[in-house]
């Protein structure tokens, strides 16, 4: 009976080192070369895997790092320019900078701005109902709010506003990585340039409806009028299609279209606020919810 | 024997309400505003301009493209405007808006009662002649007619299929002219079968319509090679591959089409307008539909033009039938459409303008799936619906549910009708399904 132990062991044994060996030389004959510059990179990489650089992970995108001939487009939006510099350390090649991107919900259609036209009690998914009808609103380009958004993001920088329905992004957390922008599924959120300390003037509206029919829609709408427009000096602002956009590569952060926009859809955000004594209770309540 | 298909399948409750109704015309209303959109395809091009006179039978769109169709105004008076308007899920769609004024029709179509038997023409004779007068499936897939009718050369038609199965509950409008109108059902058949060039018909029908299955057996017993059929009841038997699969025991194949096993189905309401284009030189303008629902107490069965503006048809039965929040429903309560703007108009394929109060579609709390295999059960494709469901939910698993065949599935919602864990399984399907075709398409067109 031990003889039989004694036997099984040695045998194991035996054929366990044997393979061992096998093994050792089958790797080392076809041992893939690869280029170690890979870990390197990807030690640098936030490694988020959110795929905000358009590759399917940090690895895949350093991968990709080593492959091109040079950085280029290639940006990893949530490491941004520190992490860019550090990549091209690694590859031997000048950073391209790249200026930091932030998540804009280009939607002001609140509980108030916007009256509800039907009930919707479907399931909550943004997709879903987009796939159904044009919404429960008389807008059809405006937030869903069923929160997709808030799903796709890994970084939790987005939630959702009870008090609004809308979407909110929390500056200090949203990396730029664009996921949901891609995920919403009326393209309304913007992958924004962060601006200078901050600062930005957008509208916050997608409306493409001619004027009276947006603002019996929303009274926040972009009506296309134009005054946006004529009043830039800079010429950052073109209406097309019924609705104003702003190019944040021109626009001088003057604010004046701000004041000209008479259904109030171009804000500024993160502008020093003006002295506390000309400020009413209203307008600094309705900034936060507009952050 | 009563036939039905072999897998899947549910039993909801009949509630064919309306069905003793007789069909009666709708009152003329002041205005009518046709939608360009009322086919699958491209939608028309509208050829009249603001401040025309049209009368009842004239062209106002013409097709762009091949799978596209004629569109025929529905009343006689004045164009006031050509433009975008909402349709009954808020898109905006093309419209031509008409002031009515008399019933002036035009003098080529044949008023009169008299049922026309003979009929004569070429296949493609025939065929010309329904698309000009803006044929479409008018079961509620609005497929041009024309188009079916004249399948690919290397494929040839063995049966037609007449669809008089009409399996969602509550709708009559196919029971109600099957017994009104069954010889001229039984001579559109026959025009269509001289189309395709085919030997034989089988005319479906649901057996809980028997009043329905004596009127055509009887209008089809003078002529050899139309054979209608007792099915029985289940849902969705309605459905083209379903019926073909219960009638023809054929199955159609993955991704292939019907024709594919030699049928072409065109339902019931459909050959009642091939008769009346052909025989009568009719176009299709006005068709039956049925008002219902268990809140209303005023149910019809109507025969509306096309352009009706939907309040139109709610006022005349009374409004609203009760207080608080409504669903109105365009087809059936299995497969029709919200309606979440009663200015739309009725159009070539609704068959049903279906009332429900909000008790009645209140969706109960989803829970979690209990791998209880009911949903696969109840799918009449054989798919396994829980499956798809939780791939999709993963996000990003395209392959897979390609694999799983999501791109088979009719949208009949027996899934979700059984699922007892209230999972919206059909919602999470259909939004993947057109994710994956759009895949699928991309992936061809390479
Ligand atoms: S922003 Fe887009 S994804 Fe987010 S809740 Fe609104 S519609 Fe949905
Ligand atoms: S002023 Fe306001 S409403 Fe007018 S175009 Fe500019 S953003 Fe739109
Ligand atoms: S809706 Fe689709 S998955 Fe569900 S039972 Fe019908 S065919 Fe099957
Ligand atoms: S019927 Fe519902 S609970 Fe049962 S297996 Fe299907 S999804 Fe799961």
């Amino acid at each position: 009976m031990i003889t039989t132990i004694y036997v099984t062991v040695a045998a194991l044994t035996v054929i366990g080192l044997l393979i061992a060996v096998v093994l050792y030389f089958v790797a080392k004959k076809f041992k893939v070369e690869e280029d170690e510059r890979i870990d390197r990179i990807e030690a640098v990489l936030p490694g988020a895997n959110c795929g905000g650089c358009g590759s399917a992970g940090c690895r895949d995108f350093a991968q990709r790092l080593v492959k091109a001939p040079e950085i280029g487009a290639l940006f990893c939006p949530v490491g941004g320019n520190d992490v860019m510099k550090k990549v091209a350390e690694v590859l031997g090649q000048d950073a391209v900078e790249q200026a930091p991107k932030l998540a804009v919900v280009r939607c002001n259609g609140t509980c108030d701005n916007r009256q509800k036209t039907n009930y919707y009690d479907g399931v909550q998914s943004c997709k879903v109902k987009a796939a159904l009808y044009t919404g429960d609103t008389g807008c059809k380009y405006g937030c869903l709010g069923c929160g997709d958004c808030v799903a796709a993001c890994k970084f939790g920088a987005i939630s959702m506003d009870p008090a609004t329905g809308l979407p909110v992004v929390d500056e200090s957390k949203c990396t730029g990585c664009g996921s949901c922008a891609a995920t919403c599924p009326k393209g309304l959120i913007e992958m924004r340039s962060k601006g200078l300390k901050g600062r930005r003037v957008t509208v916050i509206c997608v409306n493409k409806d001619k004027g009276a029919v947006a603002r019996k829609a929303c009274l926040a709408a972009c009506i296309g009028c134009g005054k946006c427009e004529k009043v830039c000096q800079f010429g950052a602002i073109k209406v097309e299609n019924n609705l104003a956009y702003i190019d944040w590569n021109l626009c001088k952060l003057c604010t004046k279209c701000v004041s000209e926009c008479p259904t109030g859809a171009i804000h500024k955000f993160n502008f020093p606020a003006p002295k506390p004594v000309e400020q009413p209770v209203e307008q600094v309540e309705n900034k936060e919810v507009l952050l | 024997m009563k036939k039905t298909f072999k897998i899947g399948g549910t039993h909801p409750k009949d509630s064919k309400l309306s069905s003793e109704i007789a069909i009666e015309s709708f009152p003329p209303v002041p205005r009518v505003c046709i939608s360009m959109a009322q086919h699958l395809g491209a939608p028309a091009t509208p050829i009249v301009a603001k401040g025309d006179k049209v009368v009842v039978g004239q062209v106002i769109g013409e097709p762009a493209g091949f799978i596209s169709g004629f569109v025929h105004s529905s009343v006689s008076g004045t164009v006031a405007d050509v433009l975008p308007m909402a349709d009954l899920a808020g898109n905006m769609v093309p419209h031509v808006v008409i002031d009515v004024e008399g019933d002036e029709w035009d003098p080529a179509i044949d008023r009169t009662d008299k049922i026309v038997t003979e009929s004569s023409g070429t296949p493609e004779q025939l065929i010309a002649k329904i698309k000009a007068a803006g044929i479409v499936g008018m079961g509620g897939a609005t497929f041009p007619t024309h188009v079916k009718l004249a399948p690919p050369k290397d494929k040839k038609a063995e049966y037609l299929i007449l669809n008089g199965a009409e399996c969602e509950p509550f709708v009559t409008a196919d029971d109600r002219i099957m017994r009104e109108k069954p010889v001229q059902i039984v001579i559109g058949a026959r025009i269509m079968m001289r189309a395709l060039s085919v030997e034989k018909c089988f005319i479906a029908i649901e057996e809980n319509k028997p009043a329905a299955i004596a009127a055509m057996t009887k209008a089809a017993g003078s002529y050899v090679g139309i054979e209608v059929l007792k099915m029985k009841k289940k849902y969705p038997q309605g459905g083209e591959k379903q019926l073909i699969d219960a009638i023809t025991s054929r199955q159609v194949p993955s991704g292939a089409l019907p024709i594919d096993t030699g049928c072409v189905v065109q339902n019931v309401a459909t050959a009642l307008a091939v008769y009346e284009a052909v025989q009568k030189n009719k176009p299709l303008f006005e068709r039956v539909m049925t008002v219902t629902g268990n809140c209303l107490q005023n149910r019809k069965n109507y025969k509306v033009r096309i352009g009706t503006p939907l309040k139109d048809i709610l006022a005349a039965v009374g409004g609203a039938p009760v207080e608080g929040n409504m669903k109105y429903i365009s087809g059936g309560p299995m497969m029709g459409k919200a309606i979440v703007n009663l200015d739309a108009t009725t159009q070539k394929g609704s068959s049903c303008l279906l009332m429900l109060t909000e008790e009645e579609t209140l969706r109960k709390p989803e829970s979690n799936c209990i791998r209880c295999g009911k949903c696969a059960e109840a799918c009449p494709m054989g798919l396994e619906p829980w499956l798809l469901n939780k791939l999709a939910r993963v996000g990003d698993r395209y392959d897979d549910l390609e694999q799983n065949n999501i791109a088979d599935c009719i949208e009949c919602g027996c899934c979700l009708y059984t699922c007892p864990a209230n999972i919206p399984l059909l919602d999470i399907i259909r939004v993947n399904k057109a994710e994956v075709m759009k895949i699928i398409r991309a992936r061809q067109a390479k």
